[in-house]
């Protein structure tokens, strides 16, 4: 949005059309990330559409052995994202649960089984759906910085998403990406887990944002709110100057934007563009 | 043994603020990663060995009758008697009915989790018998008088100057002002002391890695070599198994032997592998006069057919306690039963009930780093939520957690009332939080505020803004701005 830089539309590919599932953390807490995710598929070439019955992906309830709540709330992705060439979600964790788990969900169902099935065929988790769908080579943007990256549990072990970000990230100048040695290790979120096991959750973040420090990096990026709201609450606990982005921010060239638990959001930034 | 898993969230907190055991699990967690991930990496074909080994295990356990019966014919025809248990009662009565008949007096053992479910020490003890465990890791808890933390290291807990200390209070035999400081003193120390107990044991006992089906042979591997002396040096040996320890034929026990080493310790193979057939024949120079085998079931049969089933592919190797982010905040004693980490949140509720063992199966992130090192491919975290469903059904969950979940799944399947509530919420949220961009503390919030900030809300939602700038909604919305 800030970064005015000519998109990479990819001439070849037919336009394809993508339903953002903007997942309920980032509806909440952090429109910003959606509005990156958007400007980062339009610029791949695909047309984006943000379907309004939208709210959660039942992970909560699902995680928590509460199927029948999991299955209703489920059910009105079945309906909202029906017609889209591919479901694409800023968050390995709710692109794992609409891909592999709201499939088992209603593994049982006569009616539902098989819509599910075809719902988790085409959903993807953002940087994922750029590079191994679209094609997109890497991002075009601009960020002064020394960052290290987080992969969070879901994205790495569900959807295999490593290479992707990194990738993506190659294309932003003025970032230089420094390895977190426990990149893959979790940062203590869990969902319900981060509350239900305070103590531990904290034990395992503190860990985390210990590791962080000490590679020197002065900003920390992942691919998922839950976690970064996490390990940035505890940086910002421990009073340590690292700022923390969703990846998508960064590469759609809102880096210059608040970070997390930053004040000073302009919500105007999004609403005066060029669309409607 | 005592169950304390119902107050695993105690027993955590005790855990996190207890320094020795902090450092200990801080060794304990890089070495034993970075072992695995070198084993691995040295073995182009290690996953494909996993996929081998899960198939064995598959097709063993689909035929698990006929191959115990062939077993058991096959230690018959070489000289050893079986003894089927269907519960801990039952096979430590054969245990105590065999050492009577022997007229034992002194029992060696070498490292086995199943004496350790069916709580054999304490049968034995109360008996009147004398029990020494032989494995060093065992030998230091059981002088300590704990249970194992950890599968295959189990005073994995311990710090080296506390066994100083221990050894110092129980060898009194020994000159008090001899050096333990070094981890060799330690290991020439309990090697001087269970020498001789292993030449006045009458009764020798051990697990087994693997019950071998065609031969009727028990398999051990163990780094220290006590096995071997626990099993050939006593008159008799009693060898201690559950089921699904069964494979069918020595091939599949060398395939999933490759897997095994690697995953628990990072070795191509553990210092000993012994296979034993029987008791001593004629011709052999050594070995037990008698050789008895327990096939243990306690609730393994209750699983066969289940959505836990694939837990019984568990090769005991450690791997997923190993790689677990929450065993390495908090240990094993913290779990409260015989097996701790992502194991034992699946075996615990299987073996003492959701009602007991509930905690465990919630206490996971579900980051899936135990399920990605399995070496037999357990899906772990998939089996810790049926266990949670299975708590939610029966109505265990807690009860604050219910009301919640009907209140969010009120809301959240009805997306009109959702953007209502939320756009009401996030509005009082984000102004409240405009100044700092965080709150230090929040009401109801307080496990999440306790140990850090949270990043306030932008005040709009996303939907909301998207409405304002008139965003596309669905595929129809995409043909008309396409046809602009």
């Amino acid at each position: 949005m800030v970064d005015t830089q000519a998109p990479e539309k990819l001439a070849d590919k037919p336009p394809v059309t993508v339903g953002l599932f903007v997942t309920c953390l980032v509806d909440l807490f952090r429109p910003r990330i959606g509005f990156a995710a958007v400007e980062l598929l339009e610029r791949a070439g695909c047309r984006v559409a943000v379907p309004k019955a939208q709210t959660c992906c039942g992970q909560p309830a699902y995680n928590s052995g509460d199927n029948a709540h999991a299955r209703a709330v489920a059910a009105t992705l079945l309906d909202a994202f029906d017609g889209f060439d591919y479901v694409v979600a800023p968050s390995g964790s709710c692109a794992g649960m609409i891909r592999d788990h709201i499939p088992e969900l209603f593994a049982d169902d006569p009616v539902l089984a098989d819509r599910a099935v075809a719902l988790g065929r085409k959903t993807y988790e953002l940087t994922s759906f750029l590079v191994d769908v679209m094609g997109m080579p890497t991002a075009i943007a601009r960020y002064q910085g020394t960052v290290t990256y987080h992969d969070s549990c879901s994205g790495l072990r569900e959807l295999g998403v490593k290479d992707q970000p990194r990738r993506l990230l190659k294309g932003v100048d003025g970032l230089t990406l420094t390895e977190l040695p426990s990149a893959e290790i979790c940062c203590g979120f869990g969902g319900t887990f981060c509350v239900k096991y305070p103590e531990i959750s904290n034990k395992m973040v503190s860990e985390k944002t210990a590791a962080i420090a000490d590679t020197g990096a002065d900003t920390l990026l992942a691919g998922d709110l839950g976690c970064l709201l996490n390990m940035a609450g505890k940086m910002s606990r421990e009073s340590r100057p690292i700022r923390a982005f969703h990846v998508a921010e960064i590469l759609a060239g809102m880096g210059d934007g608040p970070a997390i638990g930053e004040a000073g959001e302009d919500l105007s930034a999004f609403t005066d563009g060029q669309k409607g | 043994m005592q169950t304390t898993s119902q107050n695993f969230k105690a027993n955590s907190i005790k855990a996190l603020a207890d320094p020795n055991l902090q450092q200990a699990l801080g060794k304990m967690k890089v070495g034993f990663v970075e072992k695995r991930a070198k084993a691995r990496d040295a073995l182009p074909e290690f996953d494909a060995l996993r996929d081998q080994a899960r198939d064995i295990k598959n097709h063993t356990l689909a035929n698990i009758d006929y191959y115990l019966e062939t077993y058991e014919a096959a230690v018959q025809k070489s000289g050893g008697v079986v003894h089927w248990a269907r519960n801990a009662a039952e096979a430590r009565q054969v245990v105590l009915d065999i050492c009577a008949q022997e007229k034992a007096k002194s029992v060696t053992k070498g490292k086995s989790m199943v004496s350790e479910e069916i709580a054999l020490n304490e049968a034995l003890e109360a008996a009147g018998y004398e029990v020494v465990e032989t494995d060093l890791g065992e030998y230091i808890i059981q002088i300590r008088g704990e249970s194992p933390s950890h599968i295959i290291a189990p005073a994995v807990h311990v710090l080296k100057e506390q066994v100083a200390d221990d050894f110092r209070r129980k060898h009194l035999h020994l000159d008090p002002k001899r050096s333990l400081v070094e981890r060799k003193d330690l290991i020439s120390e309990a090697r001087g002391v269970l020498r001789q107990k292993y030449l006045d044991s009458d009764v020798g006992i051990t697990g087994a890695n693997f019950l071998i089906a065609e031969t009727g042979t028990s398999v051990i591997v163990t780094n220290e070599g006590n096995g071997d002396l626990t099993q050939t040096l006593p008159r008799v040996h009693i060898v201690i198994a559950s089921l699904e320890k069964i494979v069918p034929t020595l091939d599949d026990a060398s395939a999933i032997l490759r897997v095994l080493a690697r995953s628990a310790t990072g070795q191509e193979f553990s210092s000993y592998t012994t296979f034993s057939t029987g008791s001593k024949r004629d011709a052999d120079p050594d070995g037990p006069e008698a050789y008895h085998v327990i096939l243990l079931d306690n609730g393994r049969t209750d699983m066969l057919g289940t959505e836990f089933e694939d837990m019984l592919r568990c090769i005991r190797c450690g791997a997923c306690m190993n790689h677990c982010p929450v065993y390495g905040s908090v240990g094993g004693h913290a779990y409260g039963w015989v097996y701790p980490g992502p194991m034992g949140a699946v075996l615990t509720p299987s073996f003492i009930g959701v009602a007991d063992g509930g905690h465990l199966p919630n206490a996971s992130t579900f980051c899936g780093r135990c399920q990605d090192v399995c070496p037999m491919r357990i899906p772990l975290p998939k089996m810790m939520r049926a266990y949670r469903r299975k708590e939610y059904e029966a109505g265990l969950a807690p009860p604050a957690m219910r009301f919640g979940m009907d209140i969010w799944g009120f809301v959240a399947k009805r997306p009109g009332l959702y953007r209502l509530a939320t756009r009401l919420a996030m509005g009082v949220l984000g102004w409240r939080g405009r100044r700092q961009g965080r709150f230090k503390s929040l009401p109801l919030a307080s496990g999440w505020t306790d140990h850090r900030d949270m990043a306030a809300p932008s005040g709009k939602t996303f939907q909301d803004l998207w409405d304002q700038r008139h965003g596309a909604r669905t595929t129809k919305d995409l043909e008309r701005e396409a046809a602009q």
